[in-house]
């Protein structure tokens, strides 16, 4: 009976295991095919692969359109994990019941869906000229109430005597944020400069909502649009699905233990 | 003296408190806060692109003869209501498997599992378009293995189209849900499933008696993400069916795009539109919390 159960176990992990992996295979496979094979389902690797990528290079600008991604996602980073550990660790340590009041606000609004902002966001930045700038995609996103309550959530553990020595010492708050908080808090950090680069970088909504010259787009909207053509060249897709993935597959791959830290570091 | 001191250091503190949070807080205020207070007024008024009317109501009327709206509604519930069980589901069952202490190639079954969470929603959309074709692979591996008789029109039908969708946001955000309760059942003392063990409890009513009721407060965080998540699924519908066929698939979210960016903006419209999805999550958050947050069951 046991033994049946156990067998029953395995077989189900490795048919979840083979379906979640399947699709990363398909995709290699599938950029060294042509279209028409891919839509007819073929699954031994071909040798378009060159074609493919040479295709690709000639529909769009890819390493402008990498650079645009990269730009937004690594700007993105910078600015929302200092503003976001910034609040982070003032709502933390600094307790105070008005501050509180805010905060419990703040998350409130973290279940209001995207749609109900992105009209006024929209508005906004077309009074203010800023319509398909990569500044408008990245400024909404810094001030992330998520990142703020990771970063709060996380500071719960950092030691508050090392604040008070640090006081002694002389240091003055923002001394002791800078040259204290954040070299202790590394992991916190690394954690959450992954959640906050992936989002940017596979962003559709507001960046396609923004965006609208050529030259602008990121490399999540131009697999969109390549696939959205009348006859959309799967295999020239799969290439840029590809170079897309890559980024974020290997920074699951090299920091994979951060990775679900800071997935599940949000509910300590 | 030195109470005068400690008072001046305190209120010092609280300066320094107010400054580290004053930008952050200044630009939630301006795009989070503005956003949802504006979308509100403007729920309450119609026109064309930037000339626009107060229409009280009116918004609130059109949406009960609105016909592609309620399709929209319909299919955005229908995905909720299906496929968030199935997956909360189905990643408690992986991860409690996992959690068995027996368990072989724990972290490779884990890290496989997981990996689907690291694409961008449009990159798989688009896979899954790919795979899901007419004369696709999936037809083509169903109909070898004879679990099916003829090819399944996945995305020209809209009832399988529905399918397609379902089953590929579970493919994304199955082992994301499971990482979750992976680290909810550390929490939890192997020596109480060992307990029930010995007194013959079955692996069925180990789950059902000991894991979910141990970890209601993680399955009521992550179905109300879900919830959330699912309300507002936009960028799967965009890329792998485009809201078709006919509007079998349309989403909420997508309906106030079009409404906002394809149509002839009535952002007013819109925005009431917004304030739906505003209202379902708020309405679901709460009989979630009701249900999962009861301590007594």
């Amino acid at each position: 009976m046991n033994k049946i159960s156990s067998v029953i176990k395995y077989i189900f992990l490795s048919l979840i295991s083979f379906i979640s992996i399947f699709p990363f295979v398909w995709m290699i496979i599938g950029a060294t095919n042509t279209s028409t094979e891919i839509t007819k389902g073929r699954i031994s690797p071909g040798s378009e692969l060159i074609n493919n990528f040479t295709k690709l290079l000639e529909m769009v600008d890819l390493p402008l359109v990498l650079w645009n991604s990269a730009k937004v996602a690594i700007l993105t980073t910078l600015l929302s994990l200092l503003i976001a550990s910034m609040a982070g660790y003032g709502f933390e340590l600094y307790r105070h019941k008005t501050r509180e009041k805010i905060y419990n606000f703040m998350l409130l609004t973290m279940m209001v869906p995207f749609a109900a902002l992105m009209i006024p966001l929209f508005r906004i930045f077309a009074k203010a000229n800023m319509l398909d700038s990569h500044w408008a995609v990245i400024v909404p996103s810094i001030a992330s109430i998520f990142v703020i309550f990771f970063f709060r959530q996380n500071t719960k553990s950092f030691p508050v005597e090392l604040v008070q020595a640090a006081r002694v010492d002389g240091l003055n708050e923002f001394q002791i944020f800078f040259y204290i908080y954040m070299p202790t808090m590394k992991s916190t950090y690394a954690a959450a400069s992954i959640i906050v680069f992936m989002g940017a970088w596979n962003n559709f909504l507001w960046p396609l909502i923004i965006l609208q010259s050529q030259g602008k787009k990121t490399i999540t909207l131009v697999i969109s649009s390549l696939s959205s053509a009348y006859f959309p060249d799967f295999g020239v897709i799969m290439v840029a699905i590809i170079i897309a993935t890559l980024p974020t597959v290997l920074m699951f791959f090299i920091m994979q233990k951060r990775f679900v830290e800071g997935m599940i570091g949000s509910i300590k | 003296m030195n109470k005068v001191k400690k008072r001046g250091l305190e209120k010092a503190y609280q300066k320094s408190g107010w400054s580290f949070i004053s930008i952050a807080v200044v630009m939630v205020l301006v795009f989070n806060i503005y956003p949802i207070v504006n979308s509100l007024m403007l729920s309450t008024m119609t026109g064309k692109g930037v000339v626009m009317r107060f229409n009280g109501l009116g918004n609130i009327k059109r949406l009960f003869v609105d016909t592609v709206f309620q399709t929209a509604l319909k299919n955005t519930f229908t995905f909720f209501i299906i496929q968030v069980p199935i997956m909360i589901l189905l990643s408690l069952i992986i991860a409690s498997m996992l959690n068995e202490p027996k368990t072989k190639f724990k972290s490779l079954f884990r890290t496989a599992i997981f990996l689907p969470c690291v694409t961008s929603l449009v990159a798989y959309s688009v896979l899954f378009r790919s795979m899901f074709s007419f004369d696709g692979i999936i037809n083509k591996f169903l109909l070898s293995i004879h679990i099916i008789a003829d090819p399944i029109p996945w995305l020209l039908d809209p009832f399988w189209a529905k399918v397609t969708i379902i089953l590929a946001i579970t493919w994304r955000w199955t082992g994301y849900n499971m990482i979750f309760y992976l680290a909810g059942l550390q929490n939890i003392d192997p020596s109480i499933y060992e307990a029930a063990r010995i007194d013959g409890a079955s692996k069925f009513k180990q789950f059902t008696k000991i894991t979910v009721p141990m970890l209601k407060p993680v399955i009521l965080f992550t179905t109300i993400m879900s919830t959330i998540g699912t309300l507002q699924l936009f960028d799967e519908v965009v890329n792998l069916t485009g809201g078709g066929p006919g509007n079998s698939t349309l989403t909420l979210s997508q309906y106030i795009y079009n409404l906002s960016f394809v149509f002839t903006p009535n952002y007013g419209y819109a925005a009431t539109i917004s304030y739906v999805i505003v209202f379902i999550v708020a309405v679901l958050a709460i009989i979630q919390f009701k249900i999962g947050g009861s301590k007594d069951e």
